[in-house]
């Protein structure tokens, strides 16, 4: 498929979408990211061909990643002013929107045929008021997802509390790495939290057989437990974290039928894929890459990052089809902020503010989703934000896994139309 | 249960006693300071641990660099500003080159400064000391992921040292005067003329008073007496032309107050006794929820009588715990061997208990991050949870698998284990128990690792475990077995 066939596709889709939606029918091109904003209605329970068994990715990508040399505005005459050491060529990226001028980095040509295929939305311009440019900071900031509340819970974490009266929550959220992101943490739900399957049991196993035996008998019961003994407590989550345990390594020590990236981020997905495959009970999975904080000679080493992502997130969704398991996922991607229009000396970028997200899957809107925001009308040499990445969370949360955005962000916010009405 | 803060018989001081005072005043120790203890008795064990809490200072100090994040110079703040009006992109982005490689530096000391801490509670000869360091960091909870200033976290800890079983009032005090509080509250922020709440707000609400004992105009106020108190290079300073000198009305006294004196109005609230008595309560003592109306009826009456013993003390934190430690309510059944162990408690006493080797310090430090405390980062200014939220089903296996490598010397990371790592001898730890047999041996560790309350039904499968190991009790077997008995339910209460 030719980059032109994806750009009409997109055109035909978004058209396709503006009848069904409330949303005006302005060109897309010309909308405004307020129309899109507007708030949706929901995904009935009874639409056909979306399942109830949701599962959310979350990709987190880490160091802050270059926005506008990623979803690049090579209409705007600033943007080659600013970046002469470091701008994409306009014959050399991806073209999205020719009308406004706004392409994708080269390294990404297999999300822009995610975009072909209905199954990837770009949003523009996504930040919050008051920006920090600090890295743990303003990735507190996305994680809480509120910037005044400072409890230790994140937003992922919050929106599994409000399901612990309904459902086992003990799977409910899985995330990969050596630390559960302050995102995943909820007051009473905390995620499964690896870095390898592993290192998710107990390693005295590999000391010696005969340790194993003793050790589950030492980590069972049959017997009736009074969980207000502390005790009891502790053994009934050992013995949750041995089904864990034996359920997430059994999943992913099953065979892909895609072939994956060898990168660290399509290792993590390829993961998730399994796990998603082998229906686990979880609702969100939480990824992370790093190395996006770029400040000098970023040229060949963003385009190998943005090629690694983009690549991971192909295969994943390829090994998601494959499996039969497409239309139960949805992704979405954020660094904790953009970089600065301007270039350094350094052929590098330094710290800004909004950025674009990605969403991903079968449901979502595809192609450019906002308004690109401005070059000239600037804060202090950085960007200004157009979506509130809250408008982004408030649609996951309501459209796609039906849990009150509201009482989640402890605020309603308007939703960012990220999924398809 | 007991409720009785008379001390117990001193003829009922004896290895269960020790263990648990042991456990509960430090972070846990082996067989030998056990009997030690035991033969000095109830008075002198625990007098000793009060009076070393207050007086020794850490042999070795971490190396931290007082200037690693510094203000601009006047001639660097100049240069700054030029760049800034003159657009010049290039200069700009040089001092933030700079600025990010402070950053890093500073984040490189901070990992010094954590294997540091970790070091010093395994070594130090005074735990409760170090415990107490502990509790003030999480009640006074700052955090460097804000703060951003390695140095400064570096010496409110050694503040938080100085006034461990010193006075809380004093404390408290000396914490209004923290560098590193001040901006992580951003009181560095508050002025006369833009007064700046968030510090006035969790004095109360969070270091002194709890929630409902004070009205929102009280925060406003209080925060007026605080102006001024704010930063410069890595020490307080009052700054009094940014200093709000009106009279002030904070809980119904008035007066032209100033931050020490808004202070000592929340230290004469009958609630500010109540509150820090629950602290050290669940600190020390059991899991209890953070309102003390929420606190079964048994353990509120104890709290309310050690906020009044607090009181008649001056707030002085010493007698209190004192008190606690002798009592009867302490040694109680219902209090012995119920409380979660923290994963600090449960890594540095694994280390004190068993005479591991330290291992890496980085990687004891990087299990406890994994298992939800971050020491220097706690989650917020509220400080850490407790209790059961220390447990899940990750953070269980990260507890048991930094057991492991602590006994072992296998990496939790790492597939591959070197048995050659191991480089430690149980067998030093059967000092005095003369039976080679499974059972008494299993009892022996059984004793001072879970406590001599575990049931004969939990002992039974090691029992099993050492009856068939082919050479009985060996160096070898014991690993097997400590590592076993590290991996029991039972192995997280204290």
């Amino acid at each position: 498929m030719t980059d032109q066939n994806a750009y009409t596709r997109r055109q035909f889709l978004r058209s396709g979408l503006a009848m069904v939606s409330t949303v005006s029918t302005v060109p897309i091109f010309l909308s405004r990211s307020s129309s899109v904003l507007a708030q949706s209605t929901g995904i009935l329970p009874s639409n056909p061909g979306v399942p109830e068994d949701r599962v959310l990715v979350v990709i987190q990508l880490s160091g802050g990643n270059d926005g506008l040399n990623t979803v690049i505005p090579y209409g705007f005459d600033d943007y080659y002013k600013n970046r002469s050491g470091i701008a994409v060529r306009e014959k050399e990226l991806i073209q999205l929107d020719m009308q406004t001028g706004i392409g994708l980095h080269p390294s990404l040509r297999p999300i822009s045929e995610m975009v072909g295929d209905g199954l990837a939305g770009i949003v523009q311009g996504v930040g919050y008021p008051n920006p920090i440019r600090s890295h743990f900071a303003s990735m507190d900031v996305w994680h809480m997802g509120d910037t005044l509340s400072n409890k230790g819970e994140g937003w992922v974490g919050r929106a599994m509390d409000s399901l612990h009266d309904k459902e086992d929550t003990a799977l409910s959220c899985i995330s990969l790495g050596s630390e559960a992101p302050l995102a995943t943490m909820g007051k009473v739900v905390k995620p499964v939290t690896f870095e390898k399957p592993e290192m998710f049991r107990w390693s005295g196993r590999d000391l010696h057989e005969a340790l194993s035996e003793s050790y589950d008998e030492l980590n069972q019961s049959s017997a009736v437990m009074d969980e207000s003994d502390p005790a009891a407590f502790i053994l009934r989550t050992a013995m949750d974290a041995q089904v864990a345990s034996e359920r997430v390594r059994k999943a992913v020590n099953q065979k892909p039928v895609t072939q994956f990236p060898a990168n660290g981020l399509a290792r993590q997905l390829k993961m998730v894929a399994s796990m998603i495959k082998a229906e686990l009970p979880t609702r969100v999975f939480y990824v992370a890459m790093g190395g996006f904080d770029t400040h000098a000679n970023q040229t060949a080493q963003h385009a190998r990052l943005l090629d690694e992502f983009a690549q991971s997130v192909s295969a994943f969704y390829s090994e998601l089809k494959a499996t039969g398991h497409q239309s139960r996922v949805v992704t979405i991607a954020f660094s904790e902020f953009g970089r600065r229009v301007k270039q350094n000396a350094s052929s590098g970028t330094d710290h800004g503010t909004a950025g674009p997200m990605f969403v991903f899957g079968e449901h979502v809107t595809p192609g450019l989703i906002g308004t690109h925001p401005s070059l000239q009308d600037l804060d202090d040499g950085d960007l200004k934000y157009q979506i509130d990445f809250r408008s982004v969370y408030a649609s996951v949360l309501d459209n796609w896994m039906k849990i009150d955005s509201t009482a989640t962000l402890g605020k309603a916010y308007k939703h960012a139309g990220v999924l398809k009405v | 249960m007991k409720t009785s803060l008379s001390p117990i018989n001193r003829e009922a001081f004896g290895p269960r006693e020790a263990r648990h005072l042991l456990l509960r005043a430090g972070f846990g120790a082996g067989p030998g300071e056990i009997s030690t203890l035991v033969d000095a008795g109830l008075d002198e064990a625990v007098d000793e641990l009060i009076k070393d809490a207050k007086t020794e200072e850490p042999a070795d100090l971490p190396k931290v660099d007082p200037d690693v994040v510094r203000p601009f110079t006047q001639d660097e703040r100049e240069a700054f500003a030029r760049a800034r009006r003159e657009n010049d992109e290039a200069a700009r982005s040089e001092i933030r080159r700079r600025l990010n490689e402070q950053r890093a530096e500073d984040r490189r000391m901070l990992g010094e400064l954590r294997r540091w801490w970790v070091g010093l509670m395994i070594d130090t000869p005074t735990p409760l000391r170090e415990k107490l360091v502990l509790l003030w960091h999480s009640h006074f909870a700052s955090r460097h992921r804000n703060v951003r200033d390695t140095y400064l976290m570096y010496q409110q800890n050694q503040m938080f040292r100085e006034h461990a079983a010193g006075n809380f009032g004093k404390l408290a005090k000396a914490v209004v005067h923290d560098p590193a509080m001040l901006k992580f509250l951003n009181n560095d922020q508050n002025f006369k003329r833009k007064p700046n709440e968030n510090l006035a707000r969790e004095f109360m609400e969070l270091f002194t008073l709890g929630e409902g004992n004070y009205s929102e105009n009280d925060i406003k106020q209080g925060a007026k007496a605080l102006t001024g108190y704010h930063v410069e290079d890595n020490d307080f300073v009052f700054n009094e032309n940014r200093h709000d000198d009106s009279k002030k009305t904070v809980l119904g006294e008035t007066g032209n107050m100033d931050g020490d004196d808004f202070v000592d109005v929340l230290l004469d609230q009958p609630a500010c006794p109540r509150y820090i008595a629950l602290k050290l309560y669940r600190h020390f003592v059991a899991d209890l929820p953070d309102y003390l109306d929420e606190v079964p009826k048994e353990n509120r009456e104890v709290v309310e009588r050690l906020a009044l013993m607090l009181k008649k003390n001056g707030y002085k934190i010493g007698p209190v715990l004192k008190r606690v430690f002798k009592s009867e309510h302490f040694y109680d059944e219902q209090i012995v061997g119920k409380k979660i162990k923290s994963p600090t408690q449960l890594v540095i006493g694994t280390a004190r208990t068993l005479g591991t080797p330290t291992r890496s310090t980085g990687t004891l430090s990087d299990g406890l991050s994994a298992m939800g405390q971050e020491l220097f980062d706690p989650p917020s200014v509220a400080g850490w949870c407790g209790g059961r939220s220390w447990i899940n089903t990750s953070t269980l296996f990260t507890r048991q698998n930094v057991c492991t490598y602590l006994i072992t010397g296998k990496d939790p990371r790492q597939k591959k284990w070197d048995r050659k790592a191991v480089n430690y001898d149980p067998m030093l730890l059967l000092a005095g128990v003369d039976s080679r047999e499974s059972e008494p041996v299993v009892d022996h560790f059984v004793g001072f690792m879970l406590g001599d309350h575990t049931p004969m039904a939990r002992r039974e499968p090691l029992y099993k475990f050492m009856r068939e190991r082919d050479k009985g009790v060996t160096k070898d077997s014991l690993i097997g077995l400590l590592t076993l008995i590290t991996a029991m339910p039972e192995y997280q209460l204290c």
